[in-house]
């Protein structure tokens, strides 16, 4: 992987002039590689990652992990179905997987009632859907390399040879 | 209490900037880069390897060398990244840290009035270890040499009574390196005069724009060289101890007389964690490494943006800039700097009393922390 993209995957606020130093290169390089990875989708988006937890008032979500079982269809496979449900809003990550289910989603929404609701009313009845187990989820611990417990730091003595 | 004190004990210099470091302690919310170990923590999957091996119930010593495991490790470690060969029976010993390794190295070849070259500035231990082995340490000024050891002019510190030239690169504190070739000229006035070469390669994980080269693995060195490395610095192990002697079985077999009869052993939860180290950290190392180096390029040009002139480390985590511009010597640089900004640095003179120009600049420290540190340095420097 190309170091600009290490280094804004580690943290995306970095400016490019910044990054030339770091990389000993001339920022306008920087820039232009940065915008051919923006145009090529390679860097989707910039985003904070937020600890949800933390903040229980703003209308707190709940999450949940939905199995869907699926019938393919002839020369499309799963990836039609697939658009179908991924282009629902509440549907926060789509993945095929190998095994007993087909698809896993993460959906989201403001409580308990609601995520049953679009799975009710809008997940299980679309066609080709066999079955769905929804799981959802009570705790968090750690998302994409973050654990949110606490930050981690080295508890070093603040001078040493 | 002086007649109890020994003689010894009692010429050794002590350290003067202890009373600076006591005040960086004793200051609230510095942003530090005066650390001489890394920022990260140690990788999880060797924390867990020492507390797993708690779990299982290894509680007790090992042998006197250390455990056979970790011994071939670092065996297969050597040989497979630096072609390099010593056997895990006779020829490797596990010590706390590097610095127990030296102590025995010293203790072991020094006999009274053996002098030994030691290159400054350096690590801050090395003197006062040759003096209390019996013997005279004889420092090389490097400060117009660009830090660097030149083998023309090491030939000149070269007497009779020369037992040993102790190496430390990447160097603390200038990051200093030395390519293959330099090494290779080196090598041969060493050999000419058949001293020993006490090689500290602690950082030779941190090297930036060349292979590193152990001295060891120059053509004829490996009998005339100790080989010093450990776990602290490539694997953010410091707290744990754990380093390890290679060198010529006769050394070893000596310096395992004494290290059983001070050490006994290194803490076995230590080793067991070392050996997951080798075993499957790597990456981890490679990772921290590349990190490291796009610091390094921050901070040398924001400091020379300064006026702060420094030579290019090629490796460790260490800047060593000169502090020229500012009028000041290193130690009033430091606490002006610590007392105005909140900013903690290690004076050069720390490192010898000739290095009061210099300072030493540790980027073992975050980016945001660097950042900030620098803007602060430049804002201090402004004002002066």
């Amino acid at each position: 992987m190309d170091e600009i993209l290490e280094v804004l995957e580690k943290d995306a606020r970095t400016a490019p002039q910044e990054i030339a130093r770091m990389l000993r290169k001339k920022p306008q390089g920087i820039k232009e590689a940065i915008k051919k990875y923006e145009k090529q989708g390679v860097i989707l988006k910039y985003k904070a990652v937020i600890n949800k937890e933390l903040i229980r008032d703003a209308g707190s979500e709940v999450r949940a992990l939905i199995e869907v079982n699926i019938t393919p269809q002839k020369d499309l496979g799963f990836d039609k179905i697939a658009e179908r449900i991924y282009s629902f809003p509440e549907v926060n990550s789509c993945y095929l997987i190998s095994g007993t289910y087909d698809l896993l989603l993460i959906v989201e929404g403001k409580d308990l009632h609601t995520v049953a609701r679009f799975v009710a009313e809008k997940l299980a009845p679309l066609e080709n859907i066999r079955g769905t187990a929804t799981h959802f989820l009570l705790k968090k611990y750690k998302e994409d390399g973050v654990i949110l417990k606490h930050k981690e730091e080295n508890k070093r003595i603040a001078i040493s040879y | 209490m002086k007649n109890i004190i020994s003689q010894k004990v009692q010429d050794m210099q002590p350290s003067g900037i202890r009373a600076f470091f006591d005040l960086v302690l004793g200051t609230k919310d510095v942003i530090s880069l005066g650390v001489g170990e890394p920022d990260f923590v140690t990788p999880w999957q060797i924390r867990e390897a020492g507390i797993y091996s708690l779990e299982q119930g290894f509680t007790g010593y090992t042998s006197n060398k250390g455990l056979y495991k970790l011994r071939l490790g670092i065996s297969r470690y050597l040989k497979n990244r630096y072609n390099l060969e010593y056997s895990p029976d006779e020829e490797i010993l596990i010590t706390v840290g590097v610095s127990e390794g030296f102590d025995l190295v010293l203790r072991t070849i020094i006999s009274p009035q053996d002098k030994v070259l030691i290159p400054s500035p350096g690590y801050v231990s090395y003197g006062p270890l040759v003096e209390l082995a019996g013997g005279i340490p004889v420092y090389i000024d490097l400060k117009d040499d660009g830090f660097k050891l030149n083998p023309k002019c090491l030939g000149k510190y070269i007497d009779k009574k020369t037992k040993a030239i102790i190496l430390n690169y990447p160097n603390n504190p200038t990051g200093i390196s030395y390519t293959r070739k330099e090494l290779t000229e080196l090598k041969r006035v060493i050999l000419k005069h058949n001293l020993l070469c006490i090689s500290d390669e602690i950082y030779g994980d941190l090297t930036y724009d060349f292979e590193h080269t152990p001295f060891a693995a120059l053509a004829g060195a490996k009998n005339n060289t100790l080989y010093l490395n450990g776990f602290s610095k490539s694997y953010a192990m410091t707290g744990w101890r754990v380093g390890f002697v290679c060198g010529p079985k006769e050394i070893i077999a000596a310096m395992t007389k004494i290290h059983q009869y001070t050490i006994m052993c290194v803490p076995i939860t230590s080793q067991m964690a070392a050996a997951e180290a080798l075993h499957s950290a790597r990456p981890s190392v490679e990772e921290m490494k590349r990190e490291y180096k796009r610091r390094r390029e921050f901070v040398i040009s924001r400091l020379n943006e300064m006026g702060l002139k420094c030579h290019r480390p090629e490796g460790a985590f260490y800047a060593f800039p000169s502090i020229k511009c500012s009028k000041m010597q290193a130690l009033e640089f430091a606490r002006s700097l610590l007392k105005e900004q909140k900013v903690a640095v290690v004076p050069g003179s720390a490192f010898g009393q000739q290095f009061g120009d210099y300072i030493r600049i540790s980027y073992a420290s975050s980016m945001d922390n660097l950042r900030e540190a620098l803007m602060r340095i430049d804002k201090f420097l402004k004002t002066k």
